[in-house]
């Protein structure tokens, strides 16, 4: 007996489409909001200090209060205060790579190949539709064994291990895309507060990666 | 050694202890990749890669 009930398929497509539509509208609008704190930020000329604790405080909200507030409206509110932070974290690194001659190039290369590395593999799992669930797992433990690395590396200070934590970064954060992605086209992911916070910390991470790596082999200082 | 260093190592290891438990539970919790699954995986990977080669040859010009 055919179990395929229509009505049922609807709801769930039209559902997964507003979570979906959520989700990017949600995220172009942080994205513009991390841009002017950043903004704020390099005008000011905050220090490394105050990055770090923007930092600790998007992450302290990220693990206590986004939990307690994602089903609410609070919730966006929420994340609007998390991307502000980590934008506004990213000034001293911005000002440091303006102060190199082709400083303004290589933000506007890292921000711009950001951009189409997310258009490009959003763009492939909303075509080909495939789940890759399967991939949590290894994604999270990629993760731990980078962060195990970076701890390691700000004792040892190898540049190459630097260069090498940047480039796994970016591929990790990648695999998070189609994993998160994917979740929100399966179905998997119902709440586009999380689904934004999710998406948008992989953006931050391959920009300021991808930035890493053009300032080692274009930087001019 | 800097404060700043402790600082940020503090941070990551503060990181890796809330992120234990939740890949620990994600790696034994995902469902098994069947076949062919890997490589839809590694095609978009690729590109990435051969994606950030350019863009390290652009600025390298």
């Amino acid at each position: 007996m055919n179990n395929f009930n229509p009505s049922i398929s609807t709801t769930s497509a039209v559902s997964i489409n507003k979570v979906l539509r959520n989700t990017y509208l949600l995220l172009s609008f942080t994205l513009l909001f991390s841009a002017l704190t950043a903004g704020v930020s390099m005008m000011l000329h905050v220090s490394h200090v105050v990055s770090l604790v923007c930092s600790f405080a998007a992450m302290g909200m990220i693990w206590f209060v986004l939990p307690r507030t994602a089903n609410s409206s609070a919730g966006i509110g929420v994340v609007f205060a998390i991307t502000g932070l980590l934008g506004f974290g990213l000034g001293p690194i911005l000002n440091h790579y303006l102060a190199l001659s082709n400083g303004p190039e290589l933000i506007a290369t890292s921000l711009g190949g950001t951009g189409i590395i997310f258009l490009a593999l959003s763009g492939y799992v909303l075509t080909t539709k495939r789940d890759f669930s399967f991939m949590g797992g290894f994604l999270m433990v990629g993760l731990i064994i980078a962060i195990l690395a970076m701890v390691a590396n700000i004792f040892l200070q190898i540049p190459a291990l630097s260069l090498a934590l940047s480039s796994a970064i970016i591929l990790i954060m990648s695999g998070f895309i189609l994993f998160d992605t994917s979740r929100i086209i399966n179905g998997g992911e119902t709440n586009y507060v999380n689904a934004t916070v999710s998406l948008y910390l992989s953006l931050y991470n391959i920009f300021v990666s991808l930035l890493h790596i053009l300032g080692i082999f274009g930087g001019d200082d | 050694m800097d404060g700043m260093q402790i600082a940020s190592a503090v941070f990551l290891v503060l990181m890796l202890a809330f992120l234990f438990p939740r890949a620990k539970q994600m790696f034994f919790n995902s469902p098994k990749a069947e076949s062919g699954d890997w490589n839809a995986v590694l095609l978009p990977l690729l590109g990435v890669v051969g994606f950030v080669m350019l863009l390290i040859w652009l600025v390298g010009q």
